[in-house]
Order: C-alpha cells, then sequence, then structure tokens
C-alpha cells in the first residue's frame, strides 16, 4: 500500500510537470491551432542557460527568474522570425518548420555543451518536507511551483486586461483586429508565455531525468498525451491530464507493464484518445460545414 | 516518356553502373545505402507527398523490414534475397491496419501520432517478451551475401547491383502507380477530398492502400538497409530515422519521384560532410535546410531542377527567329 501511495505521489510530481508542458502546448494550440513540436526541445534548451547561470554562480532562484525572461524573449523572437513566415502556410509546412526548430535546438545545445549527462541542481532541502516521508522533497517543490505557475497564468488571463486581448486575439482574431488588438503581437506574447512555461517544467524536470539534450523527447510525448485527453483546445483539461497521465504513467509502469515500456503507455493513450474520443475530456467538439 | 527523358535514364543507368569500379568500396557502400534509402523516400513520398499524409514516425517500418530480414536471415537460414519480399508483404500489412485508425485522423494529428510511434520505437522494439528474436538491446549481427555464379566481383558491389535492381523494380512500379488512376485519386484527396470523393473516389480505401504501399516499400528499404549494415539494433531507429526520413522528402522535393534519388543523396553525403565540424553538425545543418527549404524551395530540389529546365526551354524557344 505505501509503495502505491509513493507511486501515486511521485506520479502527481510529474504530472505537474508535463501538466505544465501541455498547457504551453494548449496555449500556443489555441491562438493558432498548431502543435508546437519543438516545445520540448525549447524547454530543453532554457533549461540549459539555467544550468549555465547556476553553474556561473548565480544563486538559483535568480537563475530561475533570468532563465524564465530568456526563454519568454526565446519564445517571441521564434515566433516572429521563424514561425510568422508559414502563419498561412499548409499543415505540412508548418509541421516540416517545427520539425527543423527541433533539430536545431536540439543539435545547437549538444553543439555547445555536449552530448554528456549532466546533473542538474534542485532549490530544495535534502530532509523531507513536513516529516511525509512517501513524497521526496523535489517533487514536493515541484508540484508547489507547479500550482504557482498555474495560479499566475490563470490570474494572468482572468484580470488583466492583456491577458484579456489575447484570449480575444486566440478566439476571434478578425473582431479583436477591429476593436484595436495587434493580433500578430498576442501570437507572439502567447509564445513567449508558453516557452517561459515550458523552461518552468524543463527547471524542475531536470533534477529528476538529467540534463541532455534529448530528455525532453519522452516528456513531450507525455504533454502530448495529457494534452490530448484534457482536450486539445481546454487548459484546465490540459492541467488535469497533466496530472492524470503522470500518475498513470507511475501506476502502470510500477505494476502492469514494467518500466521499460512506459513511453508506450504515452502511445497508447494518444492513439487510443484521437481515435475513440478525439476531442479528451473537456474539449470542445468541433463542427465544420462542409 | 519523350525521347530525350530515356536518352537522359539510359545515361543515368549507365553512370549507376559504372560507378562501383571506379570508386572506393567505403563509396560503394555509402552508394547503396543512398539507393536503399531512396526506395523509403519514394515510399514515404507517396504517402505525404502525393496523399498528404504526414509520417513522422516511418522508421517504425524501416525498423519492420529491417528485423524481418535479420529475423530471417539469423533465426531461420533464409537466404537474403528472400527475405525482401517477405519484408514487403508484412510491412504492407502492418501499414494497412495502422491506416485504419489513421483515417480519422487529419494533418495534424496524424503528426502528432506518428510522431509518438517514432519517439516510443527503441523502446517498443526492446520490449523483453520478444527479445528471443529481436536478441534485445544487443540486435542481431548477420552475414554480408557473396556474389552468385562466382562473379568477379566484390561483396561490396554485388550488394550495390543488388540493390540497384531492387530500385529500379520499384521505381518503375511506382511511377506506374502514381501515374495512375490510383495516383490521381491520391492526389485528388490530398487537395480536396470532398471533391474526390464526389467524383467516386473511395477516399477510405485509398488512404489506407496509400499507407500500405508506403510502408511496404518502406519494409523493402529496411531489410535491404540491414543486409547492407549487416547489423539491426533498436538505438538505430529512434525518432532521428524518421525524421531523416522527412528531411529527404523535403529537400529531394515533396510529390516527386525523381526527387527520392536527390534526398537520397543529400541525407547520406551531407552528414558525413557535416560531420568533420562537430558531432552535432549535421543535425544543425538538416534543420537549417528543413527551414530554409520551406521558405525559398518549398517544391525541393526536383522542383528547383523542373523550373530551371522550363525556363531554359522558353529561352531556346524565345531566341529562335520568327517565334513570337
Amino acid at each position: 500500500m505505501e509503495g502505491f501511495l509513493h507511486q501515486v505521489l511521485a506520479g502527481l510530481a510529474t504530472g505537474g510537470i508535463y501538466a505544465s508542458l501541455a498547457l504551453a502546448l494548449v496555449m500556443i494550440y489555441q491562438a493558432t491551432h498548431l502543435v508546437n513540436f519543438a516545445q520540448g526541445e525549447m524547454a530543453m534548451f532554457c533549461t540549459y542557460i539555467a544550468w549555465s547561470l547556476t553553474n556561473a554562480g548565480v544563486p538559483y532562484w535568480i537563475a530561475f527568474l533570468l532563465t524564465v525572461v530568456f526563454a519568454f524573449i526565446l519564445g517571441v523572437v521564434i515566433e516572429r522570425v521563424i514561425i510568422r513566415p508559414v502563419e498561412n502556410a499548409p499543415v505540412l509546412s508548418v509541421v516540416v518548420v517545427f520539425i527543423g526548430l527541433l533539430v536545431i535546438l536540439n543539435s545547437v545545445a549538444g553543439w555547445i555543451y555536449t552530448y554528456t549527462i549532466k546533473t542538474f541542481p534542485s532549490p530544495f532541502p535534502e530532509q523531507p518536507i513536513l516529516g511525509i516521508r512517501y513524497v521526496s522533497p523535489h517533487e514536493f517543490g515541484a508540484i508547489g511551483v507547479t500550482l504557482v505557475v498555474l495560479a499566475l497564468l490563470y490570474a494572468f488571463f482572468r484580470f488583466t486586461p492583456l491577458g484579456l486581448a489575447m484570449r480575444a486575439a486566440a478566439q476571434n482574431p478578425d473582431s479583436s483586429r477591429l476593436v484595436g488588438i495587434r493580433v500578430g503581437w498576442m501570437l507572439a506574447l502567447g509564445w513567449g508565455l508558453a516557452a517561459a512555461v515550458g523552461s518552468v517544467a524543463g527547471m524542475m524536470v531536470a533534477p529528476i531525468v538529467f540534463l541532455d539534450p534529448n530528455m525532453m523527447s519522452g516528456i513531450l510525448l507525455y504533454a502530448f498525451a495529457a494534452a490530448l485527453v484534457g482536450g486539445v483546445d481546454n487548459p484546465a483539461g490540459a492541467v488535469f491530464g497533466g496530472f492524470l497521465v503522470g500518475v498513470l504513467e507511475n501506476v502502470v509502469g510500477a505494476y502492469v507493464v514494467g518500466p521499460d515500456l512506459k513511453l508506450s503507455v504515452a502511445l497508447v493513450l494518444i492513439i487510443a484518445v484521437l481515435v475513440i474520443k478525439p476531442t479528451g475530456f473537456f474539449g470542445r467538439v468541433h463542427v465544420t460545414r462542409v | 516518356m519523350s525521347k530525350r527523358a530515356v536518352i537522359g535514364l539510359v545515361l543515368l543507368l549507365a553512370l549507376a553502373c559504372a560507378l562501383p569500379f571506379v570508386v572506393s568500396s567505403y563509396r560503394t557502400f555509402q552508394l547503396t545505402l543512398a539507393l536503399v534509402y531512396s526506395i523509403t523516400l519514394l515510399g514515404l513520398n507517396m504517402l505525404t507527398g502525393y496523399n498528404g499524409q504526414i509520417s513522422l514516425g516511418h522508421g517504425a517500418f524501416y525498423a519492420i523490414g529491417a528485423y524481418c530480414a535479420a529475423i530471417l536471415m539469423d533465426k531461420y537460414g533464409v537466404p537474403y534475397w528472400a527475405t525482401i519480399p517477405v519484408a514487403g508483404v508484412v510491412c504492407l500489412l502492418v501499414g494497412f491496419l495502422f491506416g485504419l485508425p489513421a483515417l480519422r485522423l487529419e494533418g495534424l494529428y496524424l503528426a502528432l501520432a506518428t510522431f509518438a510511434l517514432g519517439v516510443s520505437l527503441p523502446q517498443l522494439i526492446k520490449y523483453k517478451g520478444i527479445d528471443n528474436w529481436t536478441g534485445g538491446v544487443q540486435g542481431i549481427v548477420i552475414t554480408k551475401p557473396d556474389p552468385p555464379f562466382g562473379l568477379p566481383i566484390s561483396q561490396d558491389q554485388w550488394l550495390y547491383f543488388f540493390c540497384l535492381a531492387v530500385v529500379i523494380v520499384m521505381f518503375v512500379l511506382g511511377r506506374n502507380l502514381l501515374r495512375g488512376r490510383i495516383g490521381r485519386a491520391m492526389v485528388a484527396i490530398r487537395d480536396n477530398h470532398i471533391a474526390a470523393e464526389a467524383m467516386g473516389v473511395n477516399s477510405a480505401m485509398v488512404k489506407s492502400l496509400t499507407f500500405g504501399v508506403s510502408a511496404m516499400y518502406t519494409g523493402i528499404s529496411g531489410a535491404l538497409g540491414a543486409i547492407a549494415i549487416q547489423f539491426v539494433a533498436p538505438d538505430s531507429f529512434n525518432v532521428f530515422l524518421s525524421i531523416t526520413f522527412l528531411v529527404g522528402i523535403v529537400i529531394g522535393g515533396l510529390a516527386s519521384i525523381s526527387g527520392a534519388l536527390y534526398g537520397a543523396l543529400f541525407i547520406q553525403f551531407v552528414p558525413n560532410i557535416a560531420d568533420d565540424l562537430s558531432k552535432a553538425a549535421p543535425w544543425a545543418v538538416f534543420g537549417m535546410f528543413l527551414i530554409g527549404f520551406m521558405y525559398l524551395m518549398p517544391m525541393g530540389v526536383a522542383g528547383a531542377i523542373r523550373m530551371g529546365l522550363a525556363r531554359i526551354a522558353r529561352r531556346a524557344q524565345n531566341s529562335r527567329p520568327g517565334a513570337a
């Protein structure tokens, strides 16, 4: 029983990380109806920046903040420079550009930092928090950080004029343009925010999976699964999906298929959701007129 | 085919036959691999270029083909040439079956599902339940075939000619398929599936059949690749293999038959050149070419050559005296 409880709690911790990355995917999907295949590699690249900063002696939380700012700028620049020219291109072109971005970020990280696996510091203490033994302090902290990020995002989109403008631009670009919202820049800001959220996910997961240029490929897969399970156009659904996938991955991995086939859990989930219920749990059904 | 195209093809064939006698055996081996890749690229191009179904997981079918050949040769002592059709048939079936649920997925979602397949593939191959056949992480080592009938050529040269023969057969078949009724149906579904159905095209059937045939090409290519490299192991079939194939069709030219050859030469030789710079450089180059081609040359090398030839022909016509 204790083992099971530990699996569930550890699942919640990684689930929070998947939830963050899934949220980043959904934010871009809502605005552009595109799934960013390079989201994981962007997060990985930012995590390397954080690693460089902490290695240079910058205190963890300052490095954390600087990395989030860097990620935001990276996201905005990528949208403005690379994605904008193919905004209205066929799906295939956009997917090809995303894949191009993925391999460029991956190889540049490998070029600068080499492919050897690095350890990444955790900002949380070694001793168990509040005397809870089922879950490591880092997992506990990761859940906390995820929840803070989610709350901040919610507040931003719900209570600020800029958040409202961004939601409007995503929902109805034409009308938003008529009332004076600069839709193009709102998209870029959305990319920046998504990259920033992704970088938090990267920094939270790096102490668990260790830092190397390929560390996010599995995580990205779980995030895809999470976004799809929750409904790919529903941010709250993505968060729910993230936690669900995290727990499922751990429990099914520990008791059903064994740790060697954990990634296949994500594969099966993705295909099952897409084939059986493409809208996920909370997605909206899209009806198109033929 | 025009007379000029026939002459061009004959010259190309003569060049292809002469090459292994003038270059080193390592270069011959590399050319063999380029031939092998060209079959995969033709198969992937049928699915993605002609039919508009994006696959980021074609490494899976390549792996199935490779393992078919390796297991048949290693465990059952089947001669190498007999494994090729078996790999083709197995992949045709698997591809057709995978194509059935994939019918429900449009554009982006199919890309997502196949990407997931590509990422989790090495783990699936390493699965403990099947490592009696697959050899687990260790993979399978197979022996290189000797030239038959006592031909006075080396093993590498023989393998090159063997692959060349398979390539010719597959390209002739592919060309006939794509130029015929089914090929036109594929393109019609890509461009407007509703209109295609209204014209009487059985969209579901054509789409899953395309998936099957595409997988068959890839599987045959995988079997040839395994025989050429003499080794299969799970980690060589990672998601970057699938991405390499995508690079190949984008660079070579989407929806073009000759593009498969250009793409294959690109993915075989460019990494070798870039490798001198850094271990990561080939992928940086691949990424830049992917994005650059999408912006500047969306029809790939084949499209650029076609446009260049058309321009020369036009100029020749204009400069002729009396032409308006």
